[in-house]
């Protein structure tokens, strides 16, 4: 039950993309087809799979304060190498990319030649550093959970990546004002989109999240009924986009 | 600028504007959008970027000639690892509240695009010196766009700058709030840093046409 609500909850409620803006740099670059961006995003989703139950081993085992400790005696519990952790992680992301690209290149060639350069650069892809970030500022308590929370996270990347390209290649004929063409465009869909992931908030009532602002004014509860409106809009273009 | 040549001088200039690393390069959008709900955030992410662009930068270029290529990412990663950890342990040493704040988010100046960007753009075929301008330049531009962000949201959002009241009271109903106006506070919340920057590139592509994409 726990494993099923952190995974949706890390689909829908803290969706990388829509929610902490992380990965919005390939996001944007890698969505004009939906071919590439499913690619990418079945990429993105292998790595923070294992990425995420790797790092968890590091920071319980090595990188938490004490953490030594457990497994070296006694001797070695007042050490902290918490101040390690971004140089570890990395190192970990960076090995685990060059072993996706490895593979890719092996088993699917015309994907490696699709993705060309961003494969690489899924080493620098924010979502997966902060996947393992994440992981460890919410202290995820079991490596399951922790595999959960990195297949998850992938997935939601991998939902608004697929949605965005999408839409990128259906607005490709619509008429969008000149200077908003292209990039801007894209980021107003995101924000729209963003509003729409918005309301999945109210999915999970394990009350965990209680809502932020306890007493909300007139001018609140009136600007919660329009983003109700849009997101409903949103939703079924949302929908459309997908299919 | 009697110090630097013209070409120095572009170097720091044109990302300011035209070549702006968030709204032309499109590089470093994760951070400019999550942690510009207030200045304050904007303002010690852009000082963070700045030191670890233009030191990262100038490490890189030093090196360029002895970093074999094919593990040349990893050895980027480990330089800028290890100028953020530093950033990360002086934040936490001296303002641990907004090191509380900004938390995850300061790790994620590793994996920001416009470092790697840079480097694999600039560092590794240009000297250190104008390394360390391109690194300063582009730390700028990117942190301009995220100052002029967090002004609008934090403005717009909580009517505050920096934490202090310019617009009036809210509770004791002053200034502004005396005559009806109500703080937004849709701003304050993630979908409207989209929403902003997409603003701001529109403004900026209307006043200067060149920069218009064709899809």
């Amino acid at each position: 039950m726990e494993h099923l609500e952190l995974f949706f909850k890390s689909i829908f409620i803290d969706n990388m993309v829509f929610a902490t803006f992380l990965g919005m740099c390939s996001y944007l670059a890698i969505s004009k087809k939906v071919s590439t961006s499913v690619g990418m995003g079945a990429a993105v989703i292998f790595v923070l799979c294992v990425t995420v139950p790797v790092n968890w081993l590091l920071d319980q085992y090595i990188l938490q304060p004490g953490a030594l400790g457990k497994w070296l005696g006694e001797d070695y519990s007042s050490y902290d190498l918490s101040f390690l952790s971004f140089i570890m992680f990395i190192a970990t992301i960076a090995t685990m990319v060059q072993l996706v690209e490895i593979i890719v290149e092996k088993f699917a060639p015309a994907l490696y030649n699709s993705l060309g350069i961003f494969l690489p650069l899924i080493a620098v892809n924010c979502a997966i550093l902060g996947g393992s970030l994440f992981m460890q500022s919410r202290e995820i308590p079991t490596i399951s959970l922790a595999a959960v929370y990195g297949l998850g996270s992938g997935i939601g990347w991998f939902l608004a990546i697929l949605s965005i390209a999408a839409i990128r290649e259906k607005i490709r004929y619509s008429n969008v004002p000149p200077a908003l063409r292209g990039l801007g465009i894209t980021f107003i869909i995101t924000g729209l989109m963003a509003i729409g992931f918005m309301s999945f908030g109210g999915m999970l009532t394990g009350g965990d999240e209680e809502p932020k602002e306890a007493s909300k004014t007139a001018g609140d509860v009136k600007i919660q009924d329009e983003v109700q409106k849009d997101v409903k809009k949103i939703a079924d273009n949302h929908i459309k986009g997908i299919e | 600028m009697g110090l630097l040549s013209k070409k120095d001088a572009a170097l720091i200039k044109d990302p300011l504007a035209d070549n702006n690393p968030i709204t032309i390069q499109v590089l470093g959008i994760c951070s400019a959008l999550a942690i510009t709900a207030q200045l304050k955030a904007s303002i010690v992410m852009t000082i963070s970027v700045v030191f670890v662009l233009g030191l990262g930068n100038v490490v890189i270029s030093l090196i360029r000639n002895i970093i074999p290529s094919k593990i040349r990412i990893i050895v980027q990663l480990t330089v800028v690892a290890a100028l953020v950890i530093i950033v990360d342990q002086v934040l936490k040493a001296f303002s641990y509240q907004l090191s509380k704040e900004l938390g995850a988010f300061i790790g994620l100046i590793i994996t920001n695009c416009i470092i790697m960007g840079r480097f694999e753009a600039f560092a590794l075929g240009n000297g250190p010196w104008k390394s360390f301008l391109d690194g300063i330049g582009n730390a700028l531009g990117y942190g301009v766009l995220l100052i002029i962000v967090g002004f609008f949201r934090e403005l717009l959002g909580s009517g505050t700058l920096l934490g202090y009241k310019v617009l009036g009271d809210p509770i004791g109903k002053t200034g502004l709030y005396a005559i009806g106006y109500e703080n937004n506070g849709f701003m304050l919340l993630a979908p409207m840093a989209l929403i902003v920057v997409g603003i701001i590139i529109w403004v900026q592509r209307s006043r200067n046409k060149a920069l218009i994409e064709d899809h």
